[in-house]
């Protein structure tokens, strides 16, 4: 009973997703209890509708520090991206011919991976179910190093 | 004059280096001017559409270097559209279709395809120097036909370039009988590069003195590199990730302490966060050292390592070294020439006025600053101010636009009003921080040697640009956005301009009728606006305020490949 409340399967590539499930082969995947989960999303949205206002706040003008963009995109803000860099992790999808893999350090947090897992495997849904946990009835797991099938959102992403 | 055959008077000349000294001696006389100009071999173009290729190559035919600038300095923050122009295919197109012998090229800000470096490496035999600073449009393709057919190729330096990497084997192109390299800098490359082929290149060349490597190069090529070129003197390392109990990290120990020619290093563009102690023993011998795009060195490990590093001349650092480091930088550096703080966009990491007096103390022969802060007061430029009147350059960038004194809540101008009275020698300068028309003033009545001033979010009137206009005589490049000057201020002295190299106004109050009215008073000025989004098509009204304004004298007029989003009025 309680595995089917907490496994998820996800569909062949092109459906919905209305049972949809993601199972992954080391302790990467968003993952997180219902709660926790809408929680993050209720802030990562929160953050995103502030950046959307129309009059930028002081913060965002273009060109503010005068820093060459190269000079940004290497370090500028991506000292915690150097250090966790290589964060390379397998998942597998049912039903896919071939696994991917996705660096973990890439993401801000559990809402950006459910993004770019989506995008990754073309399936949509998951991340709209998972914003709305309370009224999903799938949640997230991963099995981790020991083989065993855990419920995210125990381990803080950092 | 003419007491001597050209001759003499050409070996005279010989000693006569500086540009700007060979420019004053071509005054003279006719006779001067022709032997000068035959005998020139290295031509300086500080905007490469204010004369073109062939007038250049007219008066110049015994060219060998060259040295271009293209985009406006604001082009590095993004001010500038993609492509506003800066294309050097022209200029390595006339020159191949002339007779010069090109030997050394050095662009800056310009964009540069593949085809061009295809061209350039094919036309000219003697071609041994290819420098791009903070250019773009090319990929490693390019850097391959460099690499396979210029024989003679000493110096590849790429800076501040980010390049589309298709492969990592343009490093395999240089043949095997090339063994002339003396420098070769790659490090701002993202991929991958083949290892053997750098390490064979680097065993075949005895005369290298810098390698720079890019993030791809791993702990034990690096050790195998160095085992193979003991005589580098400038060192850039990519990756610095290791296992401190692995055999390559004990073998790259070893290797380092060899290393005693070593002055200068850069790099660690992937570091693990843990000690860099192999690096220690260079430190004593370090003249140079740049660590500013290595965030993976925590505070603690940079202070670490700046305690061995007693002959720095030059430091380029992160402001996650803090006020406390910047102490230690001061105890510990007492040669430092030049100081480069940069922002890691780390908020608590940053520096503020406490460890710029700290050095301003403790660094005598400090004259070159750039300065990314929290914060500044009054109190602390004035004391840096009394501490040192060295100063050629100073820009300092308080993170929070238009900020004041926080002790005070007064304007900052009174502060760089004491940099610029006590520093007779400065050339350069860049403000921040809240300031109003006076700093201007100050500026105007103070700063005569000042070249190049950078301007944001300052000023409250014309009056502040006109000061600045009318006092300093030797100003050669003004930028300045967000600031309210107009008209007035523009159009006042409209003489001054041909004097300038260039004038960058943007989100200023100068608007399109006063640009025109510019425009048409001084036919040998190039006033461009730039133009992003579609206002001005749709209102061509004089009133209009002008997004981006760009001018700069030329002597060939507008220019012809410029694109739709730029007037030349």
């Amino acid at each position: 009973m309680e595995l089917e409340i907490t496994e998820l399967r996800l569909g062949l590539p092109g459906r919905d997703g209305c049972d949809s499930g993601l199972n992954s082969s080391s302790n990467n995947n968003k993952n997180e209890k219902k709660r926790a989960f809408s929680d993050i999303c209720d802030e990562a949205n929160y953050e995103t509708n502030g950046e959307r206002k129309i009059n930028p706040t002081k913060s965002q003008v273009v060109g503010w520090p005068p820093v060459c963009s190269y000079r940004r995109k290497n370090s500028f803000n991506e000292k915690d991206r150097v250090e966790s860099s290589k964060m390379y992790v397998k998942v597998s999808m049912d039903g896919a011919p071939f696994l991917r893999k996705i660096d973990l350090g890439m993401h801000q947090g559990y809402p950006d991976l459910a993004m770019a897992l989506e995008k990754l495997f073309g399936c949509f849904g998951l991340s709209e179910a998972l914003k709305d946990a309370d009224s999903s009835e799938f949640v997230p797991i991963y099995e981790d190093k020991d083989g065993d099938w855990m419920l995210a959102g125990d381990v803080p992403w950092e | 004059m003419n007491y001597f055959p050209d001759e003499v008077i050409e070996h005279v000349f010989d000693f006569v280096t500086s540009q700007k000294d060979r420019n004053a001696v071509s005054l003279v006389c006719k006779s001067w001017y022709k032997i000068e100009r035959l005998s020139r071999q290295s031509v300086f173009i500080g905007n490469c559409y204010a004369i073109s290729p062939e007038r250049v190559i007219g008066r110049f035919p015994g060219l060998k270097s060259l040295t271009l600038k293209g985009k406006p300095h604001f082009a590095d923050f993004n001010l500038l559209p993609y492509d506003w122009g800066g294309w050097v295919y022209p200029w390595v197109e006339a020159l191949a279709k002339s007779r010069v012998g090109l030997e050394e090229l050095r662009l800056k800000r310009m964009v540069v395809s593949d085809d061009c470096l295809e061209l350039l490496s094919r036309s000219f035999v003697n071609f041994k120097s290819l420098v791009l600073v903070s250019c773009e449009g090319f990929t490693t393709d390019g850097l391959a036909a460099i690499a396979a057919n210029c024989r003679y190729l000493r110096e590849l330096d790429l800076q501040e370039i980010e390049v589309d990497d298709n492969r990592g084997q343009w490093i395999s192109c240089f043949p095997d009988s090339c063994t002339s390299l003396v420098s070769l800098n790659f490090s701002c490359l993202k991929g991958e590069i083949n290892l053997t082929a750098l390490e064979r290149l680097v065993a075949r060349s005895p005369n290298l003195k810098s390698l720079r490597l890019n993030r791809a190069v791993p702990l034990d090529t690096l050790q195998k590199l160095l085992m193979r070129a003991p005589q580098l003197v400038d060192l850039g390392i990519g990756s610095f990730v290791y296992d401190p109990s692995s055999e390559a990290y004990i073998k790259l120990k070893a290797t380092l302490v060899k290393c005693k020619s070593i002055r200068s290093l850069s790099g660690f563009l992937e570091v693990v966060p843990c000690c860099l102690s192999a690096i220690h023993p260079v430190c004593q011998n370090l003249t140079s050292l740049n660590l500013s795009y290595a965030p993976g060195i925590h505070g603690n490990e940079l202070i670490k390592l700046i305690r061995f590093c007693r002959k720095l001349e030059r430091l380029w650092i992160l402001d996650s070294i803090g006020d406390r480091g910047l102490g230690v930088v001061a105890f510990t550096c007492k040669e430092l020439q030049e100081l480069r703080v940069f922002p890691s966009g780390v908020d608590n990491a940053a520096v503020t006025e406490e460890g710029l007096v700290a050095i301003s103390a403790g660094c005598p022969k400090l004259h070159s600053l750039l300065y990314f802060c929290q914060q500044m007061t009054n109190a602390a430029l004035i004391t840096v101010a009394k501490n040192n009147s060295n100063f050629t350059r100073f820009r300092l960038c308080i993170l929070d636009r238009e900020k004041p004194d926080p002790v005070t809540m007064q304007p900052l101008d009174e502060g760089f009003g004491a940099i610029v009275q006590s520093c007779k020698r400065l050339r350069r300068l860049s403000l921040s921080g809240l300031l109003t028309d006076q700093v201007f003033l100050y500026i105007g009545m103070y700063a005569e040697q000042l070249e190049m001033l950078s301007i944001a979010f300052a000023g409250n009137s014309d009056k502040g640009m006109l000061y600045v206009l009318n006092g300093c005589k030797k100003l050669r490049k003004l930028e300045i956005r967000d600031s309210p000057f107009g008209n007035t201020a523009l159009l006042t002295d409209v003489g001054k301009y041909e004097t300038m190299r260039s004038l960058w106004m943007s989100s200023c109050e100068v608007t399109l009728g006063g640009c025109q009215t510019l425009a048409k008073k001084m036919p040998r000025l190039n006033v461009e606006i730039i133009n992003e989004d579609d206002q001005m098509e749709f209102s061509l009204d004089d009133r209009q305020k002008v997004g981006k304004m760009y001018l700069y004298r030329t002597l060939v007029g507008p220019r012809k490949d410029a694109p739709d989003f730029v007037w030349t009025l």
